[in-house]
């Protein structure tokens, strides 16, 4: 008994991580119709420029993801404005190709910078803490604060979307980005600030993940694998479905592990399978603020 | 000479689909608070007119000169600051915002007012349209009728100078075309000025004071409204009588 209770939250701790990396994603998806193939290795650049400032440049890891925070948003505004902006339009393959050869140009760059060794974020005993949730239920400091992290990163841009006026223009855009020009929106402003947010958003998930793994510059696209069955099991567009999403992603995961280790990335696949064909559209289709 | 009193200006504005001449060389002048009609048959090139005006579509040739000032380049949500506001024949609402949002957006955006200032003006547009009551409603789930009320609320909120109808009278009863019509006098009061494509005549010809007949994208005749509709080339078009 004890024992399923484990795997249920071990899972629903994993769905965490994935949400994270999925929340970016979601996000550029469900406001402008942009699958960024870039996502996952954008993270472990994230991740890189969290290190150099923190384990290398000696600032406290606080203060580096701040920074970073700061430096993503800025470099997705101009990612949007400079290269993405000139390929969105009514064909799907010029942003999937764009974005894929970012990916490649980022692995690469990274890959010449740091070089391919593992690394690791420094954050102290936080890495190892555990806390007592029940008499026979430990769960590790690390992973829960990275759940903890996606229910408030959800839940603030929850609050952006619908209590700011920047979000109801999110919104608009998501609902009908011609319309909502005539009504006074520069829509090239509105991508760019999402694009923006995406990466700053992605920068929580690169500190989790560095905190709690090892990654090299090659981590990126299996990472977005799992962030992709995320969104499309949640619904595309919604973000708590996301969130959702993850958490079946990730206790599938878990119990495949717990019958075989082998299992653990098949059951993850199998679980999203599942899901796509009992519900093609995922699990909750237009619950989102900007499914159309 | 009239330029200095003229709202807005089409100078011979032209715009094709490979063979097929949507707008050519279109002349028009709406002067300050001026109200126009447009008629015209099905795929006259109407609403390709609206979409040129307001920027969603750019001509071919000819220029766009709004209170002085060339707007042909100018993208759409420039052209909506700058005071052009439209609805659409078919509504097309933001239908997962409430229509309160709908409006507030128009108003923050469109007529960058404040946060504060958009709450009252779209207080007052609720209040003009008959859709106090469903303020808090998602736009999805609204009937035709509120929807189409939807449409010139939304664009009343962007605080437009010049107002671009399309069609909103269609598939209204009797007593909503008259209830529309005295809407509509209501915003000419406030200065603004009009132009309205419409099939329903009775409730055009209640309002404006100029009329353009179109045809083949191209102005078959315009003048004052007895006259347009009295005119051979209206007859024409209306009634296969050869002009």
């Amino acid at each position: 008994m004890m024992d399923w209770l484990d795997v249920a939250t071990q899972g629903i701790l994993l769905g965490g991580v994935y949400a994270l990396f999925a929340l970016g994603l979601s996000l550029v998806f469900g406001i402008m119709r942009l699958v960024n193939l870039a996502h996952g290795d954008l993270i472990v650049l994230a991740a890189y420029f969290v290190l150099f400032t923190s384990s290398m440049a000696g600032l406290p890891l606080g203060v580096a993801t701040a920074l970073a925070i700061a430096a993503m948003f800025v470099l997705g505004y101009l990612l949007q404005r400079f290269v993405l902006e000139r390929v969105l339009g009514d064909e799907i393959m010029p942003p999937l190709l764009v974005t894929f050869g970012l990916s490649v140009i980022v692995q690469n760059a990274l890959l010449l910078t740091f070089g391919a060794d593992s690394r690791r974020l420094q954050a102290g005993a936080f890495e190892t803490g555990s806390v007592s949730l029940a008499p026979a239920l430990k769960v590790g400091l690390a992973p829960l604060t990275t759940l903890v992290a996606a229910v408030i990163v959800i839940a603030l841009l929850q609050l952006l979307f619908y209590k700011t006026s920047i979000g109801r223009a999110f919104r608009a855009t998501a609902d009908n980005p011609e319309i909502a020009q005539l009504m006074g929106i520069n829509q090239r402003r509105i991508f760019a600030i999402a694009v923006g947010i995406s990466l700053a958003v992605s920068v929580v998930a690169a500190v989790s993940l560095g905190v709690r793994a090892n990654f090299d510059p090659s981590i990126g696209p299996a990472r977005l694998l799992y962030a992709f069955e995320a969104v499309i099991i949640g619904g595309l567009g919604s973000l708590w479905g996301t969130l959702a999403g993850g958490m079946v992603v990730g206790i599938a995961q878990t119990i495949g592990a717990r019958i075989n280790p082998e299992w653990q990335i098949l059951a993850g696949h199998l679980a999203f399978l599942a899901v796509l064909m009992i519900k093609p559209r995922g699990l909750f289709p237009g619950a989102g603020h900007d499914a159309r | 000479m009239m330029a200095n009193r003229s709202m807005l200006e089409l100078k011979g504005i032209s715009k094709a689909f490979g063979a097929i001449v949507v707008a050519s060389d279109i002349d028009l002048t709406l002067s300050r608070g001026e109200a126009l009609g447009v008629i015209g048959p099905n795929g006259a090139g109407k609403s390709t007119l609206f979409n040129l005006i307001t920027g969603m579509l750019r001509p071919d040739r000819g220029r766009i000169i709004l209170e002085g000032e060339d707007i042909t380049q100018m993208p759409p949500e420039a052209r909506c600051r700058a005071g052009l506001g439209r609805s659409f024949q078919i509504p097309l609402p933001f239908t997962h915002l409430t229509v309160f949002e709908n409006l507030s957006v128009a108003a923050l955006f469109g007529a960058q007012v404040s946060e504060a200032e958009a709450v009252q003006l779209c207080g007052e547009i609720l209040s003009l349209t008959g859709l106090e009551t469903k303020a808090n409603v998602l736009a999805g789930s609204l009937p035709l009728l509120d929807r189409k009320r939807l449409e010139l609320a939304r664009a009343l909120a962007t605080r437009p100078r010049i107002l671009l109808l399309d069609e909103i009278a269609g598939g209204l009863t009797d007593a909503e075309c008259h209830l529309l019509v005295e809407t509509i006098r209501e915003i000419r009061k406030g200065g603004v000025a009009i132009i309205w494509i419409e099939h329903v005549v009775h409730a055009l010809l209640a309002v404006v004071d100029g009329l353009i007949a179109l045809d083949f994208g191209k102005i078959a005749t315009q003048g004052a409204p007895a006259d347009v509709m009295r005119s051979k080339e209206v007859q024409a078009i209306y009634m296969g009588v050869p002009a």
